[in-house]
């Protein structure tokens, strides 16, 4: 068991003031972003009636992802008895609820109508997987409050693992829940696929993972420490595996769709001839975001810190290239209402949608990331978070 | 009912009176002297003459107050006749604008179209058609399943409607909506109509005109492919059996769009 003489809260530094301040401003340029949406309208977005969700879904999507990843470390200490990953376990669930801030954030900047969130949160419809979603991220941001709680105070942390527990049980439905969002869209065929959940759940361990060594090498760095590498490289496999992990599940996506003939137009246009999606899927999601770091994670001779940084860093470019192509490549290819027929209308049936984001809704989805960092930078100050020194000496 | 609408009836109950079906009632009814089945048939039409009017009574007093709520007895739907669709006009879908007070902002990719002409060419045959998509007012929405908050809803007589005061503006519904037939406002808006609410950060949708069906007349769409000569609307009551719509929908085939998805639309197809 843990002790909490051995972790301290990180004092102030020219390293942190200097991370917070680019935070800080990366936050506030999302919130002025955000507000620019509001006021003007979303037309100021590349959003329009055909791409109803843009790049601030996007940053949403992978940052909620990502917090549920986020808590692996905590997971693998608590729930699976690792005792070598503990050191890590108090930051793991504090950024599972900054990355969940950040992109909630972010979510709720792009409602058409934030200031009515009073209502999203007062009127329900149970049928909506949307307002179980609501609930689920209430329910973690909870449980993992808990769950710190028992690892903060030494009374409380024989229940850590029991705690733990459940917040590993409620991450996986969170993940279900935010896969079902686009695999209950039964009517278009980018997104109606029970592989959804799976792949939801798989990508939320490879993005939490590799979001964890970056902030956590970059806490260690403001904190003038570097992070044990035996527990590095622990990751570092752990990360490889989970970038297979995300690769196979895509394969068994595409696979799916490429055996039903019906889908073979929307295939053709992802894998074949659908311009800068075609480029993004294959040149960065797959080249960059996997296969690269799949050698550097896996392959012993890349085991140095600058290949992990690496790595992790073409993961998480990765991570959101595969939502961006998923999210809105999903959403520019028409939706097929007359088989058989070529289509064409006012309303851009038949043809394969526009869509160039603007600076206002990239500052926002920055702004979640930044949010983010923000919200952990101000959790390692007020409370000891950050171990003393990373060795394996600092368990019981 | 309408004025149109009570003009097809009446072209039905012409229809109904062709000498084929008096042929069809007496090979099923038995032998009998042309005295007696005169004297059957005038009293029978001076029995009917003495009810019509209270049948007509009947009909007046189960027509729906403003004040009261609708009433799932009804199912308010429209049959579009592709083959009387005409490509070019779209009398439509600026009765619904003009209606609606749906206005051009100049930027086409975001503005609202609550009912579009979509021009067909079968790829196999080269047969042209064209024909106008609007909400298909779902029997089981998935618009309204998807809602978070429970603005998209469907009322008792089938419209599904967005409650602009619960619409958070999430777009879910527009993601979930099989015909793309919902809007999102981008923009401030001015000068909307008191009948449709309408307002920036919301979704919205055809509502079937629900303020001139809940006084009795048909959607604006409906009166203009009329006026317009074309005919190619029907506008009424599916679970009414003597109703118009509920009658050619009984007598031809139609299709719904989708029909893959089980959503019993309320709006039909008739040549596609």
């Amino acid at each position: 068991m843990m002790k909490s003489a051995y972790f301290q809260s990180v004092s102030s530094s020219r390293g942190y003031w200097l991370i917070s301040a680019i935070a800080g401003v990366i936050t506030l340029a999302g919130l002025i972003g955000a507000e620019h949406m509001e006021s003007a309208g979303h037309w100021v977005t590349g959003m329009s009636n055909q791409v109803v969700w843009g790049v601030p879904h996007v940053f949403a999507i992978f940052l909620i992802v990502a917090a549920s990843g986020a808590l692996n470390t905590a997971s693998i200490a608590s729930v699976f008895a690792r005792d070598d990953y503990k050191p890590l376990a108090r930051l793991s669930a504090l950024l599972a609820i900054a990355l969940l801030s950040g992109g909630l954030a972010v979510l709720v900047l792009d409602l058409g109508r934030p200031d009515r969130l009073i209502v999203a949160m007062t009127h329900y419809n149970f049928k909506s997987i949307f307002a179980w979603n609501i609930f689920l991220y209430i329910g973690f941001m909870f449980i993992v409050g808990i769950y710190l709680w028992m690892m903060f105070e030494p009374r409380m942390n024989r229940f850590t693992a029991r705690v733990g527990t459940a917040a590993f049980i409620w991450r996986l439905v969170l993940t279900t829940g935010t896969g079902s969002i686009f695999g209950f869209l039964v009517a278009r065929e980018a997104f109606d696929s029970a592989v959804m959940a799976p792949l939801f759940i798989v990508m939320s361990l490879s993005f939490g993972t590799a979001l964890t060594l970056l902030i956590g090498m970059l806490i260690f760095w403001i904190n003038g420490a570097t992070m044990d590498p035996a527990l590095a490289q622990k990751l570092r496999r752990l990360l490889g595996f989970f970038v297979i992990g995300v690769a196979y599940l895509v394969a068994v996506d595409h696979l799916t769709k490429l055996y039903v003939t019906g889908h073979h137009q929307l295939e053709q246009f992802i894998l074949v001839d659908g311009g800068i999606y075609t480029l993004l899927f294959w040149g960065v999601q797959i080249l960059l975001g996997t296969m690269v770091p799949a050698i550097l994670l896996l392959l012993p001779r890349f085991c140095q810190r600058g290949y992990l940084i690496a790595a992790a860093l073409l993961v998480v470019v990765g991570a959101l290239t595969q939502v961006y192509v998923l999210i809105i490549g999903g959403q520019v290819f028409p939706l097929e209402l007359f088989p058989g027929y070529s289509v064409t209308s006012t309303f851009y049936d038949g043809v394969i949608a526009d869509y160039t984001p603007s600076l206002a809704e990239l500052a926002l989805g920055m702004g979640g990331m930044g949010l983010a960092v923000l919200v952990t930078l101000i959790g390692i100050r007020i409370l000891p978070f950050v171990p003393v020194q990373m060795t394996g000496e600092n368990q019981d | 009912m309408t004025a149109l609408a009570a003009t097809q009836r009446a072209r039905l109950n012409a229809s109904a009176s062709r000498p084929e079906s008096i042929v069809m009632d007496m090979k099923n009814s038995s032998p009998a002297s042309p005295r007696r089945t005169f004297f059957t048939q005038a009293s029978a039409g001076v029995a009917l003459l003495a009810l019509a009017p209270g049948v007509r009574l009947v009909d007046l007093a189960l027509a729906r107050a403003q004040d009261e709520p609708a009433s799932a007895a009804q199912r308010w739907g429209l049959l579009v006749d592709v083959d009387r669709c005409v490509s070019g006009c779209d009398a439509c879908v600026s009765a619904c604008n003009t209606e609606h007070g749906l206005g051009d902002s100049e930027r086409p990719q975001t503005d609202a179209q609550w009912i579009r002409k979509v021009d067909l060419v079968d790829n196999n045959t080269g047969r042209q058609l064209s024909l106008p998509l609007m909400c298909q007012h779902c029997e089981e929405p998935p618009c309204v399943d998807v809602c978070p908050t429970g603005a998209s809803f469907r009322r008792a007589d089938g419209i599904v409607l967005v409650d602009k005061h619960t619409c958070i503006g999430c777009r879910y519904c527009m993601m979930a909506c099989p015909y793309k037939a919902r809007s999102f406002i981008h923009e401030d808006l001015t000068g909307q109509k008191t009948h449709a609410p309408r307002g920036k950060g919301v979704v919205e949708s055809c509502t079937l005109c629900v303020h001139r069906v809940d006084r009795d007349e048909s959607p604006a769409c409906v009166e203009a492919c009329t006026d317009a000569g074309r005919e190619a609307l029907v506008f009424g009551d599916i679970n009414d059996r003597n109703d118009p719509l509920a009658t050619q929908l009984a007598e031809t085939t139609t299709r719904e769009l989708r029909a893959d998805l089980k959503l019993n639309t309320a709006v039909r197809y008739r040549g596609l």
